[in-house]
């Protein structure tokens, strides 16, 4: 289950899209998502289509392995259809079980929100799968980089985020094993009452709070021991420039956003 | 002007760490080190040992200033540590690695982790990949640049760790049981990535270990007991003391002990025999 | 009174392209009151192989007797079996949750369904065998040195009273005398309780001192099973598989090699003293 979640995870490939700038990636994502919720035909999902495969491709990252994370969206992807198709009025009734009716706009609608929502998933996972923690985390700073200026704290935000998401695996499988080792005292975590399932967490989050104080202190001491001292004189290993394949995608971008607007406007 | 020889200097160095009750008065006072002195020269290989809780660790991390002498003095690289300006100059002269590799790897890539040290210093970009590469490469852990270290053993984790520390160029480093969560490859590799680093680069080394087997590379051996320095020496003089020793919670290398056993029974061995080599090479004299 | 395995497999992710068979067709007979060493790499499978002891991990096929009775029977008590089959994990300290150490020593008793009264009875008994006075037992356990937690925490496997006590690596981390004190300890328990010992670890000395049967792991599947010194006579092929034998042991091969007349197999310091010391009193009879 744990193995199974992509989202948040990175996929390292060499790819025209791993070295693409992470801003680019980051805006491109917010726009493949705007449009999403701009389609309204099925000529705009061919177009969105059509752009998520040819980048999927351009990614390098196995069709698979992104299909894998939409396991852990199942169950809402399933309500989310069950709920379009028998509640959603309609003028033809196609099929009717008991009160339930599935109507023509019901079946339309349906498969419109699984396909909106898988192709967010995925759309957001080729992100993250495709751009390092640090990158991303990176390419926030600098597009968040304004808001200094207000006093937002966005280097420290940013690399508290990068260090989480570092830590995320490691604190996982730690949780695995002392579960593990409770089982073997007979700790059972899976029987009986809320409440009491509840307090048979205590003897499994004492230890984790404990191991992950204990690793943050180990970490904040390592990071001063190697000349940390916040953001200020900092310089980057690598630092974000535009080239010319990120204005071309830029580029690309544009075109995809104008044809998805062509899509819904003129059709 | 002549260089200086000496890398570290410590005079009566002394550590007390204070814990405090409810209300926050002084309940206890733990003197961690205790009125300690010694000499590490450029290009020396210090191995410490002493047994848990012997005040070795905390003495470690005074080289690098995470902490400050309560009394006494500590220089580095001729920097009196206690002086709030040399902090950074001195962490970066004496970098420092640490045990559990997995709670000091920063980056999530193996290349975004070394590059840290020197993005805090504000080298330039350029040079930092240049840093990174030749500090992978010193590790043989170059052909690893672009994994995650969570897909790492533990001994390449705690070479990319070293990596990390070296590519602030420093001019010593501090290994504070560097092994003690590896397996005995992981060992291996590690102890040969120092070595190296100690004779090609002739990067000052200082070690803390539990593993006798580790000490026999060191040029010099401090044995620690109760925050104090109670033995100094070369790894042969040390280890021909197997009784005091072992009253310090400590051991020998195996070879060491059957030698010590032998000579004990009337067999007339050498003092202080450190290898299997020497040990078949000396019974073979006597046979 | 047992553990047997018949074709025991396992597989991580079985149909994925991350398929990977930790375990291949494993056939095992653990016979009561054994000390058994569990040796073998990091990824060698033998953790894997000791989590199907107590049923934490499910075999993909094959089946687990204990005591003759099939563990993965239908309505078979695996509470009970993890009960009889103790499991110390690496650096149990970590395990520890309670406010005091007897309460924490308690939770595996109190599983079992046992009064607090038995409990800590139980409990007592248990930080007894471990060497844990009874000063400490009102102490947060977060107070306690790396020792003693560790002493703690075998405790609370120990205080479920297990027939089958299993052991991965108990002493990483701890300094030589803490090593030692550990290992003799459970050594004791072994001879005074009779319990059956299974001891997961890195080092060939501690395996060769302590144990009467050594089970070799080798990527997934059973490399040797059998009595120390018939083990480490095939120490090339040990090291070809990223393990080695005893130090001992190479120190006889070579001295044979030179013409020593010595018993080659010999693993311990105190084996190899006597036909060292023999082969010189032999010797020395001839001359």
């Amino acid at each position: 289950m744990i193995r199974d979640i992509t989202l948040g995870q990175y996929y390292p490939a060499d790819s025209i899209l791993h070295k693409l700038d992470p801003r680019v990636k980051l805006v491109a994502t917010i726009t493949f998502l705007v449009a999403l919720f701009l389609i309204n035909s099925w000529i705009g999902y061919l177009v969105a289509t059509v752009f998520l495969v040819s980048v999927i491709r351009l990614s390098k990252v196995p069709f698979r392995f992104i299909v894998r994370g939409l396991k852990t969206i199942f169950i809402i992807l399933l309500i989310t259809l069950v709920f379009n198709l028998f509640l959603t009025p309609g003028d033809r009734v196609l099929v009717q079980i008991w009160k339930l009716k599935i109507t023509d706009r019901g079946l339309h609608t349906a498969i419109f929100m699984a396909i909106r929502l898988i192709y967010l998933i995925i759309g957001s996972s080729l992100m993250t799968l495709t751009t390092t923690p640090n990158d991303l985390t990176d390419g926030l700073e600098t597009l968040l980089g304004p808001l200094k200026k207000l006093h937002v704290p966005v280097h420290e935000v940013s690399m508290m985020m990068s260090i989480a998401l570092r830590f995320i695996p490691i604190l996982l499988e730690e949780t695995d094993k002392i579960m593990k080792a409770q089982i073997a005292r007979g700790a059972d975590f899976e029987h009986g009452n809320l409440i009491q399932r509840a307090k048979n967490l205590v003897p499994l989050l004492v230890p984790l709070f404990i191991s992950a104080f204990r690793r943050a202190n180990d970490l904040a001491m390592a990071m001063e021991a190697r000349c940390y001292r916040g953001g200020e004189g900092r310089t980057k290993m690598k630092p974000l420039i535009y080239t010319g394949k990120d204005y071309c995608a830029y580029g690309i971008l544009l075109l995809f956003l104008a044809a998805i607007i062509a899509v819904r406007v003129l059709l | 002007m002549e260089e200086r020889k000496e890398m570290i200097t410590a005079d009566k160095l002394a550590y007390n760490y204070i814990k405090y009750d409810e209300e926050g008065r002084e309940k206890e006072k733990i003197r961690a080190v205790d009125g300690v002195s010694f000499e590490v020269e450029k290009g020396d290989f210090v191995a410490i040992l002493g047994h848990n809780g012997s005040g070795k660790s905390t003495l470690a991390k005074h080289i690098n200033a995470l902490l400050t002498p309560s009394e006494g003095t500590l220089w580095v690289n001729g920097m009196d540590t206690s002086d709030e300006k040399n902090l950074w100059d001195v962490r970066q002269s004496a970098g420092m690695v640490f045990q559990n590799p997995d709670n000091q790897i920063i980056g999530t890539i193996v290349e975004e982790d070394v590059g840290f040290g020197p993005e805090n210093m504000g080298v330039p970009t350029k040079e930092i990949w240049e840093r990174v590469e030749e500090s992978l490469k010193a590790v043989n852990m170059l052909k690893y640049r672009h994994h995650s270290p969570n897909k790492l053993s533990g001994g390449q984790k705690q070479r990319v760790a070293i990596a990390g520390v070296v590519a602030m160029h420093p001019k010593c480093i501090v290994l504070d049981e560097p092994t003690a969560m590896l397996d005995p490859n992981g060992r291996k590799e590690v102890i040969r990535a120092v070595r190296a680093l100690n004779q090609v680069e002739e990067i000052t080394v200082i070690l803390i270990t539990h593993y006798m087997e580790e000490v026999i590379y060191a040029n010099k051996v401090l044995v620690m007991d109760d925050g104090k320095v109670v033995m100094q020496g070369t790894p042969r003089e040390i280890f021909s003391q197997v009784e005091t020793l072992k009253s310090y919670r400590l051991d020998v290398p195996q070879a060491t002990l059957l030698a010590w056993e032998l000579k004990q029974a009337g067999l007339d061995l050498p003092d202080g025999i450190l290898t299997r080599e020497e040990l078949v090479e000396a019974l073979c004299r006597l046979y | 009174m047992s553990i047997v395995l018949e074709n025991v497999c396992y597989t991580y992710s079985p149909g994925t392209a991350y398929e990977i068979h930790a375990l291949k067709n494993i056939n095992l007979e653990i016979r009561e009151g054994q000390f058994i060493g569990l040796i073998g790499h990091t990824g060698s499978g033998k953790s894997t192989l000791v989590q199907h002891l107590n049923g934490l991990v499910k075999a993909t096929s094959g089946h687990i007797y204990f005591n003759g009775e099939d563990i993965y029977a239908q309505n078979y008590d695996m509470r009970r079996l993890r009960g009889k089959v103790g499991l110390v994990f690496q650096y149990p300290e970590h395990q520890l949750f309670e406010v005091d150490v007897l309460s924490d020593v308690c939770f595996g008793p109190k599983n079992q369904g046992l009064s607090r009264e038995e409990a800590e009875k139980r409990a007592r008994e248990a930080l007894r065998m471990v060497g844990i006075s009874e000063e400490y037992e009102k102490q947060s356990p977060f107070d306690l040195s790396g020792g003693q937690k560790r002493r703690v925490a075998i405790a609370g496997v120990l205080a479920m009273e297990p027939e089958v006590l299993i052991l991965d690596e108990p002493t990483a981390g701890l300094d030589p005398k803490g090593r030692d004190e550990i290992l003799d300890q459970i050594s004791l328990l072994h001879k005074e309780r009779g319990i059956t010992v299974i001891l997961v670890s890195h080092s060939m000395e501690d395996v060769a001192k302590y144990v009467e049967r050594i089970i070799v792991m080798n990527q997934g599947e059973v490399m040797y099973d059998d009595v120390p010194r018939e083990v480490f006579r095939h120490y090339k092929e040990l090291e070809r598989v990223g393990l080695a034998a005893p130090q001992v042991t190479y120190i006889m091969h070579t001295l044979k090699e030179k013409g020593f007349d010595v018993d080659e197999d010999a693993t311990t310091i105190e084996e190899a003293k006597k036909t060292i010391l023999e082969a010189f009193r032999k010797k020395g009879s001839t001359t």
